[in-house]
């Protein structure tokens, strides 16, 4: 049900209603509304009812097992945002003199220098304000690099066909031709049509590693070596990161532009459109092209100065850069809330979230195999993730990827990634993350294999799932086809 | 294994290829294609009077599940295109080699034609990609 339809004409909330005539005599009569405006005109009860019940009605990381491959799903401490709101940094004003933010850029500054380190690059800045505008950003640095060159022949991205959608389209958004290249059946890239694909036209290359396929390409340095000989750089994108994070560097690995999901790795919120992160880490050659502002450490000359050490850096210091990708720095309190997380896990912390995650995806798709699921890529040890194909399932029982995720919600647990990735058909893409109990991983295995007899004895039960959710299935051709996102009070709203 | 009608050429990437006359080819997505991508909700069709090389992406179809790129089968250029896809996708779904047909193009070059899979390789090439 809608805010609208609990509407009543002249319901009101007297506490928060403004007093007649007072804010809005100024305006000339010809900008006023002739209609009144279409709100909805409820109660404060009824507002508080109405979004109360809507956010029980959520699934979400507080309530439910998350297992939403390539989201990483974690759970984000508490304490990450109760610091994050300390009353320094809030009533901090983005406008106000650099000397009077010194504590703040000094955990901006840290922040950069462990992203430098957890990533192996030379430098970084968190001026992208989404893993998207990271990915920008990544792509449009390796395009003024080549501008810088004069090397306007490099006019194609090699993108592989297992890459993240959002892979193709920055690259097209940076002006760039998108060349696809297939991926073995063991998972990794296909090196003969790498070779084959690149040449004096390619700018760059844009990999995941671990792939969406959930595993760590084994010929990583040898792709380098082949793109770099070329005259094309690497992108990295860093959706996969919990994977490894204090295990392997992309930096060792030869990327010269990365993009780190704060959301994803660093314990932030997902956004469902924002605020995010996206910052982004480069090799010693992309320094100058960074985003700005980023944050830099000037060594106080005498001890006068002491107090005033950290700068933003603006086009002044960096002529070459790329530019503004917002009005300030990023989300200020995105930001802070991974510099507290990377603080409370130090270097240890982040190795084993490496290893958690890593070794609770393995444990779930060991025991998912034990119970008859077949795995994609079944002899390849997992990442922080790994991919069931019910393609058997879909052609013995008539039951898919799709009737096994909705019956999952009836059990307890959101869906993993279906359909993802394209490559792999009937597929559930599953990430538990580092933060899950064995005993939770336990109670999923079980409901997975609950549902398997299930689709085995009574197909039809699993194939109209779920039962014990608000909404049933979804005609999700007539969303797609006929799209309407406009609630119109007048037609839409049967008296 | 979906309908894979003898008469027709076909592509690694599903689509599949018709000979109407001497220049003339039509070209769709197989059965088997449609069936994999699911309900179709929407199609990017060529543009009209344009040349593609064989392997170009040209047109688009969108699924519930995904979007796939369609490539030229042959070099040539696009002489006609199924308006009637735009407001019906769901056409490709019910009549993949009849009505769901997505464009015609005069062909370059016969002979590539010829190097494209007859119906029992196309069934091969499908097995083969199942695994």
């Amino acid at each position: 049900m809608l805010i609208f339809e609990h509407s009543r004409s002249g319901r009101i909330n007297k506490a928060q209603s403004t007093n007649p005539g007072s804010l809005a005599n100024s305006i000339p009569e010809k900008f006023l509304r002739k209609k009144r405006a279409g709100l909805p005109e409820v109660s404060e009860l009824q507002a508080v009812r109405h979004y109360t019940s809507l956010s029980q009605k959520n699934f979400s990381i507080d309530t439910h097992f998350y297992p939403l491959g390539s989201c990483t799903m974690k759970y984000n401490p508490r304490c990450c945002n109760s610091l994050a709101m300390l009353p320094g940094f809030l009533a901090r004003h983005p406008e106000s003199d650099e000397s009077l933010g010194q504590g703040y850029l000094a955990c901006m500054y840290e922040l950069q220098e462990m992203l430098k380190e957890a990533t192996g690059m030379k430098s970084v800045s968190m001026a992208p304000m989404a893993g998207a505008q990271g990915e920008f950003a990544g792509v449009a640095m390796i395009r003024a690099y080549h501008d810088s060159r004069k090397d306007h022949s490099r006019t194609e991205i090699i993108v592989p066909d297992a890459a993240h959608g959002t892979n193709p389209a920055t690259a097209v958004m940076c002006g760039y031709k998108v060349r696809e290249i297939p991926t073995r059946s063991d998972g990794d890239i296909d090196l003969d049509a790498l070779k084959e694909a690149v040449g004096p036209q390619t700018a760059g290359i844009m990999l995941t590693n671990p792939s969406t396929l959930g595993v760590f390409d084994r010929n990583i340095e040898q792709m380098s070596k082949i793109v770099h000989e070329a005259g094309g750089l690497l992108y990295y994108d860093g959706a996969n990161l919990n994977a490894i994070l204090g295990k392997v560097k992309p930096g060792d690995m030869g990327f010269d532009a990365i993009h780190i999901n704060l959301h994803k790795t660093f314990s932030t919120p997902h956004g469902g459109g924002g605020p995010g992160a996206g910052p982004v880490g480069v090799s010693e050659r992309l320094i100058p092209f960074l985003p700005i502002p980023y944050v830099t450490h000037n060594v106080a000359q005498d001890v006068s100065q002491e107090g005033e050490q950290f700068h933003l850096l603006t086009e002044k210091e960096c002529p070459q850069t790329i530019g503004r990708l917002s009005t300030f720095m990023g989300n200020a309190g995105v930001l802070l809330r991974a510099y507290i997380y990377a603080r409370m896990l130090g270097r240890e912390g982040m190795k084993r979230v490496g290893e958690f995650s890593t070794l609770n995806a393995n444990y779930t798709m060991v025991k998912l195999k034990e119970n008859g699921f077949n795995i994609a890529l079944n002899t390849r040890r997992a990442t922080h993730e790994f991919i069931v194909t019910l393609k058997n399932e879909a052609k013995n029982m008539d039951v898919n990827a799709m009737d096994f995720a909705k019956r999952l919600l009836d059990y307890g647990f959101h869906a993993p990634t279906t359909y993802f990735p394209l490559i792999v058909p009937e597929c559930l893409l599953i990430e538990p993350t580092e933060t899950e109990s064995k005993e939770i991983l336990d109670q999923f295995i079980s409901a997975m294999a609950t549902i398997r007899t299930e689709a085995q004895e009574n197909p039809e039960l699993v194939k109209n799932a779920p039962y014990s959710l608000p909404v049933k299935r979804l005609d999700d051709v007539k969303a797609a086809r006929e799209l309407d996102l406009v609630f119109r009070p007048d037609t839409d709203l049967k008296p | 294994m979906s309908d894979i009608p003898g008469d027709l050429k076909y592509t690694k990437t599903h689509e599949w290829l018709k000979i109407l006359d001497d220049k003339t080819l039509v070209v769709g997505i197989t059965a088997h294609a449609q069936d994999l991508l699911g309900d179709m909700v929407f199609v990017e069709l060529p543009e009209l009077d344009t040349s593609y090389n064989a392997g170009d992406d040209c047109a688009v179809v969108e699924s519930v599940k995904a979007a796939s790129d369609i490539y030229s089968p042959v070099s040539g250029e696009v002489i006609e295109i199924n308006e009637a896809l735009t407001d019906a996708p769901e056409i490709i779904n019910k009549a993949p080699y009849e009505d769901g047909w997505i464009f015609k193009m005069r062909a370059e070059d016969f002979d590539e034609v010829e190097n494209l899979l007859n119906a029992n390789e196309y069934e091969e090439f499908c097995a083969s990609e199942e695994h």
